[in-house]
């Protein structure tokens, strides 16, 4: 009997949507394990990591990793996995662009573990206790993975095979890309496997999008009662759809919520967050200052909103005067 | 060799009909000012992408300036009030990524203000010199160290992989 190919799923600074996002293919994830020998899946089988290590390099196939790189842990595993695989998929969001987690670039390391280790009002820890690279209790080390300053993209770390993009992807992307990749019908390394136009061209309200929008406000969504049939942008909401890869079905839009962007950006844009600022600034009708900013009211939070899923993978990718600076040690 | 002493840098994108014009007319005027600027000629400030103001911070930029025709008078007649709204917006987005307000400058400049074109130079020169280095791609350089430890380590393994293959 030929043996099936081997592949296998990990995940790294993430929120778990994407493992489920593997689960809801349902029944179709027979399917997949008809057609392959997951052989790493830390989430749902138990294989351990010097399982993976006991196999040749390149042995397996093709590895999904889903998740943002934060740790010194996900860079080894990055790496491992890199290694073993012929393939090498950022599966989701994060592991594209870096996803919600690299928001946490806007901040410096020391600041985050401030507040989650004792300023976090949840938190009751007088000894302001950290957790260390390596403690000793009677003699016995023990030891945990390495906190980086900040938040990378997959491909930021290891070179990376081709992406399947969103937050979490879709059903539809994940089968085929996994159809593509058991096929060897692929396109050249490199390509984000989902359509390659904005998602308003697949927007089931582009009818209603007028050709010269011309919006004196920028809106909050949960502050708007927002009509479900008309053009988000057409009613005044940051929408990032002209901005973002279509391929999600415009699940989101459906749902009569905006577009945030989780698929990236086409091939032609390398910046997300540029472009749909600079989209949004285009369609505001003012000419003053003042009536410029009042209309941007509505938009509170530009890096929030704008590179929700894409900070890390940027051309800026962080806030910039965050340690380390030059000469200083990194950690 | 002693280091040269730092000078800043200044990307400037200049419209085609009104500030690029108006830095010819400071040239062919003879006006002194700062050789800091590179010029970059745009048909319209509202040409201007803000991704290319962001690769020129990502690639070394300390400064970026743009010069547009006075508001009433683009040519494409709308093209300097989406250069505003844009500016305003992608200047508080620098901010919050922590790049200084004085590092993005939007300057109205018609063709006739030569003189205008020397003293935004020169003025953008001396902020930037107090300023410092912006030095993003030394930054990003910084932050990168922390990963190359493990990657030199990664790198030793295949080496020692490849010779026991070897054997």
């Amino acid at each position: 009997m030929p043996t099936k190919p081997k592949v296998a799923f990990y995940w790294c600074a993430s929120c778990g949507g994407c493992e489920e996002a593997v689960v809801d293919l349902a029944e179709d994830i027979l399917g997949v394990v008809e057609a392959v020998d997951i052989v790493y899946w830390p989430v749902a089988m138990d294989f351990k990591k010097k399982d993976l290590e006991a196999l040749a390099d390149q042995s397996l196939v093709a590895a999904l990793v889903n998740g943002a790189i934060r740790t010194s842990e996900q860079e080894d595993m990055a790496r491992l996995l890199r290694r073993k695989s012929q393939y090498l998929l950022a599966y989701g969001a994060c592991a594209h662009l870096g996803g919600i987690p690299g928001l946490a670039n806007q901040f410096a390391r020391e600041d985050i573990l401030r507040y989650v280790y004792e300023a976090a009002p949840s938190m009751a820890n007088d000894s302001k206790t950290r957790p260390q690279i390596e403690s000793r209790n009677n003699g016995d080390a023990v030891t945990l993975p390495e906190f980086r300053n900040g938040v990378r993209a997959l491909d930021q770390v290891v070179e990376v095979d081709y992406y399947i993009p969103g937050c979490p992807p879709t059903p539809g992307i994940t089968k085929a890309a996994l159809g593509a990749l058991l096929a060897g019908k692929l396109p050249p390394k490199g390509t984000v496997l989902a359509p390659d136009v904005a998602l308003c061209e697949q927007c089931p309200r582009v009818d209603s999008k007028p050709q010269d929008l011309s919006l004196t406000q920028f809106k909050r969504p949960h502050l708007t009662c927002l009509d479900p049939e008309k053009c988000l942008l057409a009613q005044g909401i940051p929408c990032l759809g002209p901005a973002t890869r279509g391929g999600c079905e415009a699940l989101c839009i459906k749902g009569n919520m905006a577009c945030t962007g989780c698929f990236g950006p086409t091939s032609r844009v390398r910046d997300q967050g540029a472009k749909i600022l600079s989209c949004l600034a285009s369609t505001l009708a003012a000419k003053e200052d003042q009536a410029i900013e009042e209309g941007f009211a509505g938009i509170p939070d530009p890096v929030g909103t704008f590179y929700r899923y894409s900070l890390p993978s940027s051309l800026l990718r962080r806030k910039v005067d965050l340690p380390p600076m030059k000469g200083e040690p990194s950690l | 060799m002693p280091e040269r002493e730092w000078q800043p840098r200044i990307v400037a994108f200049f419209c085609n009909w009104c500030t690029y014009t108006a830095a010819d007319l400071a040239g062919v005027s003879r006006m002194k000012y700062p050789p800091n600027g590179c010029v970059i000629r745009l048909m319209c400030s509202g040409r201007l992408d803000p991704q290319l103001v962001l690769t020129a911070f990502a690639r070394g930029a300390d400064g970026v300036l743009i010069g547009g025709c006075h508001p009433g008078d683009c040519h494409y007649v709308e093209g300097n009030y989406k250069t505003l709204r844009r500016f305003r917006l992608l200047s508080r987005l620098l901010q919050e990524l922590g790049i200084e307000e004085e590092r993005l400058r939007l300057e109205w400049i018609s063709a006739a203000e030569g003189e205008k074109i020397r003293h935004v130079v020169t003025d953008m020169v001396e902020k930037l010199r107090t300023l410092g280095p912006l030095n993003l791609p030394g930054r990003h350089e910084e932050w990168d160290k922390e990963i190359e430890a493990l990657a030199h380590e990664a790198q030793a393994h295949e080496r020692e992989e490849a010779m026991s293959y070897a054997h």
